[in-house]
């Protein structure tokens, strides 16, 4: 079932067009990567989630309400932190978090306790001395001391260190078993691949590419290094080959994934003494898409249309 | 129209008393007791009602008019009609500057910061905040008019009966709401807090200049300004109330439409858009000074305007006062004349000094935007470079005695070439600015202070903001109220000769200066050695 749905969302500011037709969709259970470059339109498609930006054009809903008009509604069954976490200098970060457990309305005493020992925060101190780690681990706590049924997250770990950043993982994990939904912005890649069964990439405020990650590898070229007993020529001159490069005595090269079968009949009548296949990373993924939007193939996946 | 457009607005109302839990009661204990000290030094200042009336004839002109107000009950100038004549209208003015800070603080200022952001993700309504802002201020407002008109009933004297004193009362809580209610319309119509705070005191000087020149030559201009209908309330004189329901009233339309504004915008934008910037940053922005200039240009440009046109509003008051003296023997006899000056010149020191301080706030504002820019964690990314903390503070300092003396300049040349066209017999020019410039030393002392609470003590540097206004309180008000003679010789501008009529005295503007270049000297080394804080 799906818990968020937006369909062919458009933002200008003024006559600049921040989002063109921005169509996601996460199912109940599920963890959504949400990942493109920067000024892509990450930030503006939460906030329109979140009813604070009003959509130019096109629907977003999520528990299948309008999420303009049953803000109130749906905030309730919901949290968010933002990446960069601005607090009031004067309240102590204690206050905060029960500030925000009341107005949701909500409470879950012994979670909060709970996290603040995880997240190894000092509640009594006021948020004017709090270094930005500690700012983002309030909003955290708050999020996750919530029973919410979708974690909305930009960018939720920025400024936290790896241990923290662990205890974020966790806590992610921990939603998901719950049968929680989450949709998380984020730039650290290991972090998506880890928590993400979904990953949807945005580029200049479209969709270019939407599926789980094993579709999406489908998308791009997998790395070889291969070693044959006569010198391999005219691989050049292969379609689908990209990169090649000579090693000592072996090639290295990529190879677009709808091609991989082709070029390894073709390789292996040179006699192949060893070859090394390594995946595409999905650093490798993000790089093509987000260098160049252009040169990427568009197999059927999902994505914008 | 969305659904629970307000959910939650007890919740953040009661954040906003938490967050201000000093900061209101200080607001409101300063103002009532004021108010309240005032009225009853009255009493003692002026035994009998000869005293009082003699005082009234004083009042009785332009001048005096157009700084505190027309008098109402002049005839019978009792403690009751002396206070409204002489207090009101600055205490409305302090209230309307507390509603205004207050506002953009807990609005545009959060919303800039990020923090409503937050808020609005959970299930808080879309105007809960700015609705909670505006009750809360309101609230504190109705206090304030409370306790302001319980307690000058509560001395006891007799021309201040509780429906006058309430009426007082509820004059000055009547403007905080208005301006509570302009600030929230402005802050959903700027993009920044500074711009939401430009704004409003803008509003606040035109209304005040405008009840000015009104008061004086027409009164129907009077009747444009929120400050001519709370005073058009003749408080312990007629006691109208209507004007005080006239003034919420349109105070609540203006709240109806910010939150209606509020309602269809998106977050953190407003309806007069920046417009888009330049690609590349011109050599002239490439420096220290270029930066902090920049920074200000937009603030320093509007001052300049703002202070040329006080000038001119003074200097059109200028041509009456020079008639009202011609046809009054009774003034004639109070203030003796000095020799070789006519009355108006002499009227002229006193315009001179209210001038000069209120030239001082842009220049104070440019020293203390160095600390602004501290607390933003700004600094950082000049003082990594090869910038000198000397350099920075020095660039600030440069800019803020130079728009000193171009605001006072500007004052002045307003002053004099609106003054002169309305007057028969005109003042020199050049005697008129010798009389704006020799303020520059005391000027030169404020910005000391602020450069040495920089160098000393960042957090405090709000002090020099409470030396201003108590330095404007003894002066403008000290000469009304007879407050002691100590308390304005701790005022700067209060050693300065009144320049034409006092000979110029060398030797205290020499030891001004020297003063003021010891605290600027000591605040710098003192920047330079300390923590740089964020
Ligand atoms: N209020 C606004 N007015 C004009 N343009 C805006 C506004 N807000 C965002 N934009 C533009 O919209 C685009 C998308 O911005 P957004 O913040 O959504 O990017 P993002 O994907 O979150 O980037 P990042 O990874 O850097 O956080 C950017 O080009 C940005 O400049
Ligand atoms: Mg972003």
């Amino acid at each position: 079932m799906s818990v968020l749905k937006t369909t062919n969302l458009i933002k200008r500011f003024g006559a600049f067009t921040a989002l063109d037709g921005v169509n996601i969709e996460v199912n109940e259970g599920e963890v959504y990567g949400f990942i493109g470059p920067n000024g892509a339109g990450k930030s503006t498609t939460i906030r329109l989630l979140l009813g604070i930006l009003k959509a130019t054009e096109g629907e977003a809903r999520i528990f299948g309400m309008d999420v303009w008009e049953d803000a109130v509604d749906i905030h309730k069954r919901i949290a968010y932190v933002p990446g960069d976490v601005n607090l009031w200098p004067n309240l102590t970060g204690g206050e905060v978090i029960d500030l925000f457990v009341k107005l949701r309305g909500s409470n879950n005493k012994s979670r909060r306790e709970e996290l603040i020992k995880k997240f190894d925060l000092d509640p009594s101190k006021k948020c004017r001395t709090y270094s930005k780690g500690n700012r983002q681990k309030v909003a955290l706590i708050s999020a996750f001391s919530s029973d919410a049924d979708l974690y909305i997250l930009d960018e939720p770990t920025s400024g936290l260190d790896p241990l923290m950043e662990r205890v974020f993982q966790e806590c992610v994990l921990e939603a998901k078993s719950t049968g929680k939904s989450v949709i998380l912005s984020s730039h650290i890649l290991s972090e998506v691949e880890r928590l993400c069964d979904k990953v949807g990439i945005i580029r200049q405020g479209k969709m270019i590419e939407t599926g789980t990650l094993n579709e999406l590898r489908h998308l791009t070229r997998t790395s070889l290094a291969v070693e044959t007993k006569q010198p391999l020529i005219n691989l050049n001159e292969m379609r689908g080959v990209h990169g090649v490069e000579k090693k000592d005595r072996a090639l290295s090269f990529q190879v677009d994934a709808e091609e991989l079968d082709n070029v390894i009949k073709y390789v292996s009548r040179f006699g192949i003494l060893s070859l090394v296949s390594t995946p595409p990373t999905l650093e490798d993924l993000f790089m093509r898409h987000y260098e160049g939007a252009g040169k990427t193939p568009k197999a059927g996946v999902g994505g914008a249309k | 129209m969305s659904k629970q457009l307000y959910k939650n607005t007890r919740i953040l109302s009661g954040l906003i008393v938490r967050r201000d839990r000093v900061r209101i009661p200080v607001w409101l204990i300063s103002l009532s007791t004021l108010t309240i000290i005032v009225a009853a030094s009255f009493t003692d200042l002026y035994k009998n009602e000869g005293e009082r009336q003699a005082i009234a004839e004083t009042m009785r002109n332009p001048a005096m008019t157009a700084m505190v107000g027309q008098g109402y009950g002049l005839e019978n100038y009792t403690n009751g009609a002396m206070m409204a004549h002489q207090m009101l209208l600055f205490t409305a003015m302090a209230v309307a500057i507390m509603s205004i800070l207050l506002v953009v603080r807990h609005t545009r200022a959060d919303e800039e910061d990020g923090r409503i952001e937050i808020i609005r993700a959970l299930p808080a309504g879309r105007l809960a905040n700015l609705n909670s802002t505006i009750l809360v201020l309101f609230g504190v407002n109705v206090l304030l008019a409370l306790i302001v008109g319980f307690g000058l009933n509560a001395l006891g004297i007799e021309s201040m009966d509780l429906e006058g004193s309430l009426l007082y009362g509820a004059a000055i809580g009547a403007t905080g709401m208005i301006f509570t209610a302009i600030t929230a319309l402005f802050a959903q119509l700027s993009e920044s807090s500074r711009g939401t705070i430009g704004f409003s005191i803008t509003i606040l000087l035109i209304a005040y200049l405008l009840r000015a020149v009104g008061d004086v030559s027409n009164e129907a201009l009077s009747w444009l300004s929120p400050l001519g209908w709370i005073l058009g309330s003749e408080v312990y004189v007629n006691n109208y109330w209507w004007p005080i329901f006239l003034t919420v009233g349109v105070a609540s339309i203006l709240v109806v439409l910010s939150l209606y504004l509020n309602a269809i915008r998106d977050l953190e934008a407003g309806f007069l858009r920046a417009k888009s910037g330049r690609k590349k940053a011109s050599p002239f922005l490439l420096s220290p000074l270029g930066l902090a200039l920049r920074l200000q240009r937009t603030g320093l440009i509007a001052w300049a305007v703002g202070t040329f046109i006080l000038g001119g509003s003074y200097g059109s008051v200028l041509g009456d006062l020079e008639s009202f003296f011609a046809d009054n023997d009774m003034m004639k006899n109070l203030l003796p004349p000095v020799e070789g000056f006519s009355l108006t010149e002499q009227f002229l020191t006193m315009l001179m000094s209210v001038i000069s301080m209120i030239c001082t706030i842009p220049p104070l504002m440019a020293m203390l935007k160095l600390k602004g820019e501290e607390s933003k964690n700004r600094t950082e990314h000049l003082l990594s470079r090869a910038v000198s903390r000397i350099r920075l503070m020095g660039s600030y300092f440069v800019i803020s005695i130079v728009s000193g003396f171009a605001m006072l300049s500007l004052a002045a040349i307003g002053l004099g070439a609106v003054g002169n066209s309305v007057m028969e017999e005109g003042i020199a020019f050049g005697r008129l600015y010798s009389a704006a410039m020799v303020y520059l030393p005391a000027m030169w002392i404020m910005i000391g202070l602020a450069a040495l609470l920089i160098g000393v003590a960042p957090k405090l540097s709000g002090i020099v903001w409470a030396y201003l206004t108590y330095s404007f309180f003894v002066v403008y008000l000290g000469g009304l109220l007879q407050l002691p003679e100590w308390m304005s010789t701790l005022s700067p501008y209060n050693h300065i000769p009144k320049v034409p009529v006092e000979e110029i005295d060398y030797m205290k503007l020499f030891i001004l200066t020297i003063v003021a270049i010891v605290i600027i000297a000591v605040g710098f080394i003192q920047y330079k050695n300390r923590d740089i804080q964020g």
